[in-house]
Protein backbone atom coordinates (compact mmCIF):
# COMPACT_ATOMS: atom_id res chain seq x y z
CA UNK A 1 0.00 0.00 0.00
CA UNK A 2 1.82 3.52 -0.70
CA UNK A 3 1.75 5.97 1.24
CA UNK A 4 1.89 9.37 -1.58
CA UNK A 5 3.09 12.83 -0.03
CA UNK A 6 2.66 15.94 -2.58
CA UNK A 7 4.33 18.80 -1.55
CA UNK A 8 3.21 22.08 -3.66
CA UNK A 9 4.69 24.25 -1.60
CA UNK A 10 7.37 26.85 -4.48
CA UNK A 11 8.56 28.79 -1.60
CA UNK A 12 9.99 25.93 0.32
CA UNK A 13 13.54 24.65 -0.10
CA UNK A 14 14.26 21.33 -0.93
CA UNK A 15 16.35 20.74 1.94
CA UNK A 16 13.03 21.38 4.07
CA UNK A 17 11.00 19.58 2.08
CA UNK A 18 13.38 16.07 2.78
CA UNK A 19 13.43 16.75 6.21
CA UNK A 20 9.85 17.02 5.81
CA UNK A 21 9.40 13.44 4.40
CA UNK A 22 11.58 12.12 5.95
CA UNK A 23 9.71 13.49 9.61
CA UNK A 24 6.71 11.85 8.46
CA UNK A 25 7.85 8.62 7.12
CA UNK A 26 9.51 7.88 10.68
CA UNK A 27 6.05 9.30 12.48
CA UNK A 28 3.89 6.34 10.39
CA UNK A 29 6.65 3.59 11.34
CA UNK A 30 6.50 4.72 14.82
CA UNK A 31 2.40 4.14 14.26
CA UNK A 32 3.00 0.82 12.80
CA UNK A 33 5.17 -0.33 15.87
CA UNK A 34 2.60 0.90 18.23
CA UNK A 35 -0.87 0.21 16.76
CA UNK A 36 -0.14 -2.62 14.49
CA UNK A 37 -2.25 -5.98 15.51
CA UNK A 38 -0.02 -7.67 13.07
CA UNK A 39 2.73 -6.94 15.35
CA UNK A 40 3.07 -9.18 18.47
CA UNK A 41 5.56 -6.79 19.88
CA UNK A 42 3.28 -3.65 19.26
CA UNK A 43 1.79 -1.82 22.68
CA UNK A 44 -1.58 -3.00 21.35
CA UNK A 45 -1.07 -6.60 21.35
CA UNK A 46 0.25 -6.62 24.48
CA UNK A 47 -2.42 -4.92 25.36
CA UNK A 48 -4.63 -7.28 24.21
CA UNK A 49 -2.38 -10.10 25.70
CA UNK A 50 -3.04 -8.49 28.76
CA UNK A 51 0.44 -7.98 29.12
CA UNK A 52 -0.29 -4.24 29.63
CA UNK A 53 -2.73 -2.73 31.90
CA UNK A 54 -4.53 0.90 31.39
CA UNK A 55 -3.16 2.74 33.74
CA UNK A 56 0.41 1.85 31.99
CA UNK A 57 -0.69 2.71 28.54
CA UNK A 58 1.49 5.14 26.69
CA UNK A 59 0.42 8.86 25.93
CA UNK A 60 -0.76 8.20 22.73
CA UNK A 61 -2.73 5.28 23.10
CA UNK A 62 -4.58 7.26 26.07
CA UNK A 63 -5.51 9.12 23.16
CA UNK A 64 -6.40 6.62 20.70
CA UNK A 65 -8.54 5.33 23.15
CA UNK A 66 -10.07 8.24 24.48
CA UNK A 67 -10.73 9.41 20.86
CA UNK A 68 -12.50 6.05 20.28
CA UNK A 69 -14.66 6.11 23.17
CA UNK A 70 -15.75 9.60 22.05
CA UNK A 71 -17.02 8.39 18.30
CA UNK A 72 -18.30 5.45 20.06
CA UNK A 73 -20.55 7.94 21.91
CA UNK A 74 -21.31 9.96 18.88
CA UNK A 75 -22.28 7.59 16.64
CA UNK A 76 -24.63 5.18 18.50
CA UNK A 77 -21.86 2.54 19.24
CA UNK A 78 -21.54 1.87 15.13
CA UNK A 79 -17.99 2.58 15.91
CA UNK A 80 -16.78 0.07 18.64
CA UNK A 81 -12.65 -0.78 18.57
CA UNK A 82 -13.95 -3.96 20.60
CA UNK A 83 -14.51 -6.18 17.94
CA UNK A 84 -16.71 -9.15 18.29
CA UNK A 85 -13.79 -11.49 19.31
CA UNK A 86 -13.33 -9.27 22.48
CA UNK A 87 -9.54 -7.80 21.11
CA UNK A 88 -8.88 -4.12 20.52
CA UNK A 89 -8.16 -3.19 16.93
CA UNK A 90 -8.23 0.42 16.71
CA UNK A 91 -7.10 0.48 13.15
CA UNK A 92 -10.44 2.18 12.12
CA UNK A 93 -9.07 5.63 13.98
CA UNK A 94 -5.56 5.36 14.03
CA UNK A 95 -5.19 5.63 10.04
CA UNK A 96 -6.99 8.59 9.99
CA UNK A 97 -5.21 10.26 12.98
CA UNK A 98 -1.95 9.88 12.09
CA UNK A 99 -2.36 10.76 8.97
CA UNK A 100 -3.72 14.02 10.06
CA UNK A 101 -0.67 14.04 13.10
CA UNK A 102 1.51 13.40 9.98
CA UNK A 103 0.09 16.86 7.97
CA UNK A 104 0.53 18.42 11.47
CA UNK A 105 4.20 18.03 11.10
CA UNK A 106 4.50 19.23 8.02
CA UNK A 107 2.53 22.42 8.54
CA UNK A 108 4.71 22.88 11.27
CA UNK A 109 7.61 22.65 9.72
CA UNK A 110 6.08 25.57 7.24
CA UNK A 111 4.40 23.55 4.52
CA UNK A 112 0.91 24.70 3.20
CA UNK A 113 0.12 23.27 0.33
CA UNK A 114 0.43 19.28 0.65
CA UNK A 115 -1.34 16.00 0.53
CA UNK A 116 -0.68 12.98 2.04
CA UNK A 117 -2.74 9.99 0.93
CA UNK A 118 -2.18 6.76 2.52
CA UNK A 119 -4.05 3.50 1.48
CA UNK A 120 -6.88 5.78 0.00
CA UNK A 121 -7.86 8.12 2.75
CA UNK A 122 -6.29 11.69 2.57
CA UNK A 123 -5.64 14.93 3.74
CA UNK A 124 -5.17 17.88 1.50
CA UNK A 125 -4.14 21.41 2.18
CA UNK A 126 -4.01 24.24 0.14
CA UNK A 127 -3.42 23.81 -3.21
CA UNK A 128 -1.88 21.90 -5.92
CA UNK A 129 1.02 22.85 -8.29
CA UNK A 130 -1.15 24.39 -10.47
CA UNK A 131 -2.79 26.98 -7.80
CA UNK A 132 -6.22 24.99 -7.71
CA UNK A 133 -7.78 22.87 -5.45
CA UNK A 134 -6.92 19.54 -5.12
CA UNK A 135 -9.07 16.85 -7.27
CA UNK A 136 -9.48 13.50 -6.51
CA UNK A 137 -11.61 10.78 -8.34
CA UNK A 138 -13.33 8.13 -6.20
CA UNK A 139 -12.67 4.61 -7.11
CA UNK A 140 -15.13 2.44 -9.19
CA UNK A 141 -15.91 0.25 -5.72
CA UNK A 142 -16.72 -2.85 -8.27
CA UNK A 143 -13.17 -2.92 -9.90
CA UNK A 144 -10.26 -3.94 -8.79
CA UNK A 145 -7.80 -1.39 -10.30
CA UNK A 146 -7.34 2.10 -9.35
CA UNK A 147 -7.45 3.70 -12.59
CA UNK A 148 -11.70 3.31 -12.91
CA UNK A 149 -12.64 6.39 -10.96
CA UNK A 150 -16.74 7.14 -11.16
CA UNK A 151 -16.47 11.02 -9.57
CA UNK A 152 -14.13 13.79 -9.13
CA UNK A 153 -13.90 15.94 -6.38
CA UNK A 154 -12.15 19.05 -5.81
CA UNK A 155 -11.15 20.05 -2.00
CA UNK A 156 -8.83 22.32 -0.33
CA UNK A 157 -8.03 22.02 3.65
CA UNK A 158 -10.39 18.59 3.79
CA UNK A 159 -9.90 15.01 4.69
CA UNK A 160 -10.95 12.14 3.14
CA UNK A 161 -11.46 8.62 4.22
CA UNK A 162 -12.99 6.00 1.60
CA UNK A 163 -14.34 3.20 3.71
CA UNK A 164 -15.39 0.37 2.08
CA UNK A 165 -15.64 -3.55 1.56
CA UNK A 166 -14.85 -4.66 -2.16
CA UNK A 167 -11.39 -4.91 -1.74
CA UNK A 168 -10.61 -7.30 1.19
CA UNK A 169 -13.96 -8.42 1.54
CA UNK A 170 -15.43 -8.15 5.03
CA UNK A 171 -13.08 -6.42 7.50
CA UNK A 172 -15.57 -4.29 8.91
CA UNK A 173 -17.97 -5.62 11.51
CA UNK A 174 -21.39 -4.34 13.06
CA UNK A 175 -20.57 -4.10 16.90
CA UNK A 176 -24.54 -4.83 17.33
CA UNK A 177 -24.58 -7.57 14.89
CA UNK A 178 -20.81 -9.08 14.57
CA UNK A 179 -19.14 -10.41 11.51
CA UNK A 180 -22.28 -11.26 9.46
CA UNK A 181 -21.98 -9.88 6.15
CA UNK A 182 -22.94 -6.59 5.02
CA UNK A 183 -23.75 -6.45 1.85
CA UNK A 184 -26.03 -3.09 0.90
CA UNK A 185 -23.35 -0.29 0.70
CA UNK A 186 -20.16 -1.25 -1.04
CA UNK A 187 -18.46 1.81 -0.22
CA UNK A 188 -18.85 4.76 1.17
CA UNK A 189 -16.52 8.22 0.64
CA UNK A 190 -16.71 11.37 3.77
CA UNK A 191 -15.30 15.05 3.22
CA UNK A 192 -14.59 16.46 6.35
CA UNK A 193 -12.33 18.96 8.02
CA UNK A 194 -9.66 17.16 8.53
CA UNK A 195 -9.08 13.25 7.87
CA UNK A 196 -9.04 12.30 11.24
CA UNK A 197 -12.85 13.35 11.32
CA UNK A 198 -13.79 11.87 8.03
CA UNK A 199 -11.97 8.63 8.50
CA UNK A 200 -13.70 8.01 11.75
CA UNK A 201 -17.28 8.62 10.44
CA UNK A 202 -16.71 6.79 7.52
CA UNK A 203 -15.82 4.10 9.23
CA UNK A 204 -19.36 4.47 11.35
CA UNK A 205 -21.27 5.36 8.35
CA UNK A 206 -20.27 2.34 6.16
CA UNK A 207 -21.24 -0.22 9.37
CA UNK A 208 -24.34 1.70 8.96
CA UNK A 209 -25.34 0.51 5.77
CA UNK A 210 -27.76 2.29 3.92
CA UNK A 211 -28.59 4.64 7.00
CA UNK A 212 -25.14 5.39 6.90
CA UNK A 213 -25.32 8.59 4.46
CA UNK A 214 -28.54 9.74 6.47
CA UNK A 215 -25.61 9.89 9.45
CA UNK A 216 -23.55 11.88 7.39
CA UNK A 217 -26.19 14.20 6.39
CA UNK A 218 -27.02 15.01 9.79
CA UNK A 219 -23.29 15.60 10.51
CA UNK A 220 -22.22 19.37 11.00
CA UNK A 221 -19.58 19.94 8.36
CA UNK A 222 -19.41 16.52 6.43
CA UNK A 223 -20.59 15.45 3.47
CA UNK A 224 -20.66 11.98 1.43
CA UNK A 225 -20.93 9.89 -1.56
CA UNK A 226 -22.22 6.34 -1.06
CA UNK A 227 -22.31 3.50 -3.65
CA UNK A 228 -24.49 0.52 -3.10
CA UNK A 229 -24.14 -2.76 -4.25
CA UNK A 230 -26.01 -2.03 -7.43
CA UNK A 231 -23.78 0.96 -8.73
CA UNK A 232 -25.94 3.69 -7.78
CA UNK A 233 -24.67 6.46 -5.69
CA UNK A 234 -26.14 8.88 -2.73
CA UNK A 235 -24.38 12.18 -1.93
CA UNK A 236 -25.46 14.54 0.84
CA UNK A 237 -27.31 17.40 0.24
CA UNK A 238 -24.24 19.51 0.17
CA UNK A 239 -22.11 17.58 -1.50
CA UNK A 240 -22.07 19.36 -5.02
CA UNK A 241 -19.87 22.10 -3.11
CA UNK A 242 -17.15 19.67 -3.74
CA UNK A 243 -17.96 19.19 -7.49
CA UNK A 244 -18.94 22.52 -8.79
CA UNK A 245 -15.43 23.76 -9.80
CA UNK A 246 -14.99 20.22 -11.44
CA UNK B 1 -2.07 31.64 11.91
CA UNK B 2 0.95 33.74 13.73
CA UNK B 3 -0.81 34.91 16.71
CA UNK B 4 -2.40 30.84 17.28
CA UNK B 5 0.85 29.54 17.43
CA UNK B 6 1.88 32.52 19.73
CA UNK B 7 -0.84 31.61 21.90
CA UNK B 8 -0.83 27.90 21.47
CA UNK B 9 2.47 28.17 23.07
CA UNK B 10 1.83 30.59 26.18
CA UNK B 11 -0.95 27.99 26.85
CA UNK B 12 1.33 24.81 26.17
CA UNK B 13 3.78 26.25 28.89
CA UNK B 14 1.00 27.29 30.49
CA UNK B 15 -0.48 23.64 30.81
CA UNK B 16 2.69 22.39 31.24
CA UNK B 17 3.69 24.47 34.41
CA UNK B 18 0.30 24.02 35.81
CA UNK B 19 1.18 20.18 35.24
CA UNK B 20 4.62 20.39 36.72
CA UNK B 21 3.52 22.31 39.38
CA UNK B 22 0.52 19.75 40.35
CA UNK B 23 1.98 16.46 39.28
CA UNK B 24 5.80 16.86 39.71
CA UNK B 25 8.15 15.74 37.26
CA UNK B 26 6.53 12.53 36.80
CA UNK B 27 6.48 12.07 32.90
CA UNK B 28 3.42 9.71 33.33
CA UNK B 29 0.37 10.67 34.84
CA UNK B 30 -1.50 8.14 37.50
CA UNK B 31 -4.33 8.45 39.14
CA UNK B 32 -4.32 5.71 41.25
CA UNK B 33 -1.86 6.15 44.32
CA UNK B 34 0.40 3.65 45.27
CA UNK B 35 0.37 2.69 48.73
CA UNK B 36 4.32 2.59 48.64
CA UNK B 37 3.66 6.65 48.71
CA UNK B 38 1.20 7.25 51.30
CA UNK B 39 2.30 7.53 55.02
CA UNK B 40 1.02 4.21 57.10
CA UNK B 41 -0.88 6.57 59.22
CA UNK B 42 -3.27 7.78 56.51
CA UNK B 43 -5.86 5.90 54.78
CA UNK B 44 -5.04 4.49 51.36
CA UNK B 45 -7.55 5.91 48.63
CA UNK B 46 -9.99 3.03 47.50
CA UNK B 47 -10.10 2.78 43.62
CA UNK B 48 -13.07 1.25 42.32
CA UNK B 49 -11.81 -1.42 39.13
CA UNK B 50 -15.45 -2.46 38.15
CA UNK B 51 -14.99 -1.90 34.18
CA UNK B 52 -12.38 -1.71 31.87
CA UNK B 53 -10.80 1.39 33.38
CA UNK B 54 -9.72 2.57 36.60
CA UNK B 55 -12.39 5.42 37.95
CA UNK B 56 -10.61 8.70 37.75
CA UNK B 57 -9.80 11.82 36.03
CA UNK B 58 -6.18 11.25 33.77
CA UNK B 59 -5.39 13.93 31.82
CA UNK B 60 -2.38 13.28 28.85
CA UNK B 61 0.71 15.41 29.10
CA UNK B 62 0.17 17.74 26.45
CA UNK B 63 1.37 16.30 23.80
CA UNK B 64 4.77 17.36 22.42
CA UNK B 65 4.87 20.22 19.51
CA UNK B 66 6.32 18.12 17.12
CA UNK B 67 3.30 15.95 17.17
CA UNK B 68 1.20 18.58 17.70
CA UNK B 69 -1.06 20.11 20.67
CA UNK B 70 -3.31 17.48 21.74
CA UNK B 71 -4.78 16.87 25.72
CA UNK B 72 -6.76 14.88 26.62
CA UNK B 73 -9.15 14.46 29.68
CA UNK B 74 -11.13 11.26 30.32
CA UNK B 75 -13.38 11.06 33.31
CA UNK B 76 -14.00 7.86 34.29
CA UNK B 77 -16.66 6.47 36.58
CA UNK B 78 -17.57 3.02 37.36
CA UNK B 79 -15.58 2.05 35.47
CA UNK B 80 -16.23 3.06 32.14
CA UNK B 81 -15.72 6.55 30.53
CA UNK B 82 -18.40 9.14 30.93
CA UNK B 83 -16.89 12.04 29.58
CA UNK B 84 -13.53 12.91 27.04
CA UNK B 85 -12.60 16.76 27.30
CA UNK B 86 -9.96 17.96 25.18
CA UNK B 87 -8.09 20.64 26.87
CA UNK B 88 -6.19 21.42 23.24
CA UNK B 89 -7.66 19.69 20.64
CA UNK B 90 -6.12 21.15 17.07
CA UNK B 91 -9.18 21.24 15.33
CA UNK B 92 -11.04 24.64 13.97
CA UNK B 93 -14.69 23.24 14.17
CA UNK B 94 -16.84 22.20 16.75
CA UNK B 95 -17.99 18.73 15.57
CA UNK B 96 -21.73 19.43 16.24
CA UNK B 97 -23.70 15.79 15.93
CA UNK B 98 -27.35 16.29 15.63
CA UNK B 99 -28.92 13.17 15.46
CA UNK B 100 -32.69 13.87 15.75
CA UNK B 101 -36.00 12.36 14.28
CA UNK B 102 -36.20 15.74 12.11
CA UNK B 103 -37.81 14.28 8.46
CA UNK B 104 -34.53 13.33 6.38
CA UNK B 105 -34.48 15.56 2.83
CA UNK B 106 -34.36 13.42 -0.10
CA UNK B 107 -31.29 12.83 -1.34
CA UNK B 108 -29.82 12.89 -4.67
CA UNK B 109 -28.99 9.36 -6.45
CA UNK B 110 -27.15 8.81 -9.84
CA UNK B 111 -25.72 5.43 -11.64
CA UNK B 112 -22.06 5.61 -11.38
CA UNK B 113 -20.17 5.98 -14.38
CA UNK B 114 -16.74 6.08 -15.65
CA UNK B 115 -15.10 8.92 -15.72
CA UNK B 116 -11.36 10.34 -17.12
CA UNK B 117 -8.99 9.63 -14.58
CA UNK B 118 -7.54 13.10 -15.00
CA UNK B 119 -6.91 13.82 -11.07
CA UNK B 120 -4.67 14.74 -8.70
CA UNK B 121 -5.43 11.67 -6.69
CA UNK B 122 -6.99 8.60 -6.05
CA UNK B 123 -8.97 7.69 -3.38
CA UNK B 124 -10.64 4.83 -2.34
CA UNK B 125 -10.15 1.45 0.25
CA UNK B 126 -7.19 0.59 -2.02
CA UNK B 127 -6.45 -0.88 1.50
CA UNK B 128 -8.39 -2.30 4.69
CA UNK B 129 -6.84 -0.46 7.74
CA UNK B 130 -5.62 -4.16 8.53
CA UNK B 131 -3.87 -3.68 5.06
CA UNK B 132 -2.45 -0.53 6.03
CA UNK B 133 -1.03 -1.85 9.53
CA UNK B 134 0.43 -5.22 7.78
CA UNK B 135 1.81 -2.99 4.71
CA UNK B 136 3.34 0.22 6.84
CA UNK B 137 6.65 -1.69 7.46
CA UNK B 138 7.41 -1.75 3.70
CA UNK B 139 5.23 1.04 2.55
CA UNK B 140 6.62 2.13 -0.86
CA UNK B 141 6.96 5.64 -0.65
CA UNK B 142 6.68 8.08 -3.04
CA UNK B 143 7.84 11.67 -2.60
CA UNK B 144 6.94 13.55 -5.25
CA UNK B 145 8.23 17.28 -4.63
CA UNK B 146 6.43 19.83 -7.21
Amino acid sequence: MPITVCLADESVTEKIKEEAIKKIFDYFIYVDEKFSTYKEGSEISRINSKEIKENDYSEDMKIVFALSEKTRLETNGYFNILTPEGIFDPSGLVKGWSIYKAAEILSKLGLQNFYIDAGGDIEARGKNEKGEWWSVGIRDPRRADKSQIVKKVSIRNNGMATSGSYIRGQHIYNPYTGRAPLRDIVSITVIGPNVYEADRFATAAFVMGKEGINFIEQLDGFEGYAIDANGIATETSGFNKFTKNI
Amino acid sequence: MKKTVVTSFFIFVFVVYSLYQYFGTSQKIEYVASSAQTKPSQPTPVVKKTGLYTDGTYTGNVADAYYGNIQVQAIIQNGKITDVQFLQYPSDRNTSIRINNVAMPILKSEAITAQNANVDIVSGATDSSQAFQQSLGGALAQAKNS
